[in-house]
């Protein structure tokens, strides 16, 4: 036990230092908060909260994006090498907002539904050449296809066409546009601003095009999940789930141990891992693939906590599962919470740029950094199945061993 | 401890038979879990999972080690390959023929393809053909007991080709409308696929060329399809052998290449490939151009020299193209894609189809319920497989379908009427993952109730019985299946 809270003390003290950390380290550093359980604690509670937390996250996660869809379009007026400076640079600020948001996924809710944008919004890996043209290929992709009309439906229509790695919208199709291939071993990929300057990129006018409608897309589709979660509409989803009692709760535990196990350990850290190739790095091109592991690590600690902290820096915090596990279980809940903050520090602890931090053999730092990161995500799916089970829920997609 | 045992009858339907007043043979048998409403279709292997990736997730009750091997499969059943040469070698070897870049390119989120849209009137398809296979041969068999190769275009039809090879052509494809009514007077619309080629690259085909149409299906629990004891299977034809009525579904046996022996025909809609491991090569090597330990030449025919020309993948000490370990890594991914559980099973309105579904024999067809024994290569799938209690709805047997269906092509033991009976579990999903309802060999019906309006020869009578069930009941019949 003593080992676990300076540990978490470690934690805090740590994320305090990081500028986007969004919790105050209080919560973290004193798991024995959890012994206390909130007042009247319910399923109901827990899933209002949950509402509100989420609608606060992709509220923040949209007014990103259009602060990077105005870099976009002031870099496409003028493309120059601070105009694309600065568009990068508002995509990696959406991303640490974005990401957190991923912990909101996999259970079938408004990121995943039938109609879900998710696979829109965040496909990938992506084979670049379906999008545009790459080193040894001139006329790949739809952008030098100039038969092909740019809209935003016709983006959405070839998304994920005849093959999941055909991606042509989403973050990490502007990601590709602002970044490039990443040729390099040392630094992200260097695009150059002229791709979209008439004269000097071939089709430039319609990688210009490309870049503005499928930044367009991504805000109407970060803009529709918005609306699912905003509070006091009459038919939305939130209104629906907030009254959804236990069946919410599993929801909610579904994404955290289904983004624990099988997304963040499986597809996005030990695939990597496997193969030592960059082109299973999820933000290959920009080389952010170390924060998209904290950021989702923490989207988990959020919602476990009940607790948001805001792009305003004002927090969003309320009754939270870690307060229904503790009413049943408190040292479960303990387990629990120094488990998730655990990763969180793990991930932290992944050195950039990722597709370096992979190679090399079983010794290498690098390699057993992010081998940590998966082994404490292991645990913590595991402990999440507990802490569902001690609080009546079975049906899940993870079963405890 | 209760030992798990195989149930060779359906009896989990005798509680929702009941209620309508009927009653099946056979009684409670011990199991590995109670489970009356096959809630966890896939044992406790059944993920609780809807949505966009509901067909995506590994089983429930994997080990750690095995989840870690689960998704770097994935990894390669999702990733397009490239042409040869490229700078990556682990992906390349594309082609020279090909229908599909990755696995995922026609099970798209581990889901079901869809036919393509239609152009124009003359048959042309939007984009060309991906997730719909067309297969080719001429009468007669090769040395397995096989269908004979088309001599110029092979067995199966690959509309897309790598830069300087030719692709085969064009699949084209036009609906002719066949009407009808139910009893109480609805009338109903059905629509038949005509298919053709077009721009064909390497001249005509044979005149007596046989055509089969086949849509990928979705892929979860085919490790514990794998896993139903043959004996199981070889009992449900015994059974049906011996009973009144028209169905008499017999089993396929197939020529395995991984394991180099006849085996029992489980997967493909005419149950004409034994294990995934055959199933991945061959699509490996057929839809992708991919070749692998078991198949490891190009589909080129003497007729396609410059496909024979193209440049290969091949690497490392196994020359080709994709190696053993990263095969078995796919395959040990596919065997372990967990069937979701059923949404609403309690529902009054699901219960009353449920009993439905058996009393117009739907259930003798596709029998819900086994108890599954082990896969034939232990190390190409999960010991979690074992022993579970699953509700797939088949067994696993060909049938004649009527003419109306027949593809006319023969496919090891199955005839040019016979189908396999597919497994039901997930159907209700396909709109969740893949956007559409389409089912069928070729995705020609739009939704369950299409299907069923479909079934024809040995189905007849029970599809009659359908015909004369009024709307409430219908609309309870396709709401249990889409409940699996």
């Amino acid at each position: 036990m003593r080992t676990n809270l300076f540990q978490a003390t470690a934690i805090g003290a740590l994320l305090a230092a990081c500028t986007l950390a969004p919790l105050a380290t209080a919560q973290v550093a004193q798991p024995a908060a959890a012994q206390q359980p909130a007042q009247g604690i319910n399923a109901n509670a827990v899933a209002a909260q949950y509402a509100a937390l989420v609608h606060a996250n992709y509220e923040d996660t949209l007014a990103a994006a259009r602060t990077l869809q105005a870099a976009v379009q002031a870099f496409t007026a003028k493309p120059s090498v601070e105009t694309l400076a600065e568009a990068r640079k508002q995509w990696l600020a959406a991303r640490e907002f974005y990401g957190q948001t991923e912990a909101f996924r996999f259970y079938g809710g408004p990121i995943d539904n039938d109609n879900g944008p998710e696979g829109r919004i965040n496909a990938w890996p992506m084979d670049e050449s379906f999008v545009d043209s790459v080193e040894g290929k001139p006329n790949a992709g739809l952008v030098n296809n100039r038969k092909f009309a740019i809209t935003k439906k016709s983006l959405a229509a070839q998304n994920e066409r005849g093959g999941e790695e055909n991606i042509a919208t989403g973050w990490h199709a502007i990601e590709f546009f602002l970044w490039g291939q990443d040729l390099s071993e040392t630094g992200p990929g260097n695009r150059n601003f002229e791709d979209f300057v008439d004269g000097k990129g071939k089709n430039a006018d319609r990688r210009r095009q490309y870049l503005n409608v499928v930044t367009e897309l991504l805000i109407d589709d970060l803009a529709s999940l918005v609306k699912a979660w905003a509070p006091d509409a009459k038919n939305n989803y939130r209104s629906k789930f907030v009254k959804g009692g236990q069946e919410s709760v599993r929801k909610i535990f579904v994404g955290l141990g289904s983004l624990s196990r099988g997304e963040l350990a499986g597809e996005r850290l030990e695939v990597a891992l496997n193969s030592q190739d960059q082109e299973d790095e999820h933000s290959c091109f920009s080389d952010n693939t170390h924060r998209d592991a904290v950021t989702n690590a923490l989207g988990i600690r959020n919602v476990w906590l009940g607790e948001y902290k805001r792009a305003d820096g004002s927090v969003v915090k309320g009754a939270s599962l870690r307060d229904l596990v503790a009413a049943k279980d408190a040292q479960l809940a303990d387990k629990t919470m120094q488990q998730i903050a655990a990763s969180v520090a793990a991930a932290e602890a992944i050195q950039a740029p990722f597709d370096r931090e992979i190679i090399g053999g079983k010794d290498a730092p690098g390699r057993q950094r992010i081998q940590k990161t998966i082994d404490s995500l292991t645990q913590q799916s595991k402990d999440l199945v507990a802490a569902a089970n001690a609080v009546g829920i079975t049906k899940l997609t993870l079963v405890q061993p | 401890m209760r030992a798990p045992q195989a149930t060779r009858r359906p009896h989990y339907l005798w509680a929702a038979a009941a209620s309508i007043g009927m009653l099946t043979l056979g009684g409670p048998v011990a199991a590995p879990q109670p489970d009356p409403l096959g809630e966890k279709t896939g044992g406790e292997a059944t993920v609780f999972a809807t949505g966009r990736n509901a067909f995506s997730f590994p089983a429930a009750n994997l080990t750690d080690e095995e989840r870690t091997r689960f998704v770097i499969g994935n990894s390669f059943f999702r990733r397009n390959w490239v042409e040869a040469p490229a700078s990556t070698k682990a992906r390349d070897g594309l082609g020279p023929h090909f229908i599909a870049r990755s696995c995922g390119g026609c099970h798209v989120q581990d889901g079901r393809g869809e036919p393509p849209e239609i152009f124009n009137r003359l048959g042309e398809t939007k984009d060309p053909t991906v997730a719909l296979l067309i297969r080719l041969s001429i009468p007669g068999t090769d040395a397995h007991g096989g269908p004979k190769h088309e001599p110029v275009y092979g067995d199966q039809f690959n509309n897309a080709a790598v830069q300087g090879v030719k692709p085969e052509g064009r699949v084209t494809l036009r609906y002719d409308t066949i009407k009808g009514q139910f009893a109480d007077g609805t009338p109903y619309a059905l629509h038949k696929p005509v298919y053709g080629f077009a721009d064909l690259g390497y001249g005509p085909m044979h005149p007596e060329v046989m055509v089969s149409p086949r849509i990928a299906p979705q892929i979860i629990g085919v490790g514990l399809l794998e896993a139903i004891a043959e004996e199981d299977i070889l009992a449900n034809a015994a059974d049906q052998a011996k009973a009144p009525g028209p169905i008499k579904g017999v089993p396929n046996r197939v020529w395995d290449a991984p394991s180099g022996t006849m085996m029992l025909g489980r997967f493909g809609w005419k149950g004409n490939v034994a294990t995934i491991a055959h199933q991945t090569g061959g699509a490996f090597q057929g839809d992708m151009g991919i070749t692998s330990k078991h198949f490891p030449r190009e589909t080129c025919t003497p007729t396609q020299k410059d496909c024979l020309a193209a440049p290969s993948g091949k690497s490392g000490a196994d020359g080709v193209e994709i190696d053993d370990k990263t095969f078995n890594d796919v395959v040990f991914y596919q065997a372990t894609l967990a069937p979701p559980a059923r949404r609403t099973p309690k529902d009054p309105q699901v219960l009353r189809g449920q009993a439905l579904f058996a009393q117009a024999q739907c259930a003798t067809c596709h029998r819900p319920s086994y108890v599954t024994k082990a896969g034939p290569f232990p190390a190409l799938t999960s010991q979690a497989l074992n022993g579970q209690r699953i509700h797939p709805y088949t067994d696993m047997l060909l049938h004649d379908m009527g003419e109306r269906l027949a593809d006319g092509r023969p496919d090891f033991g199955a005839s040019g009427r016979q189908w396999k009976t597919p497994p039901l579990w997930g159907t209700g999903l396909i709109k969740d993952v893949n956007g559409h309802t389409r089912l069928l060999h070729d995705g020609r019906a739009r939704g369950v109730l299409e299907a069923i309006l479909w079934h024809g020869g040995e189905a007849e009578e029970a599809k009659d019985q359908v015909l004369k069930m009024k709307k409430a009941d219908r609309d309870a019949l396709v709401k249990f299946v889409e409940s699996l």
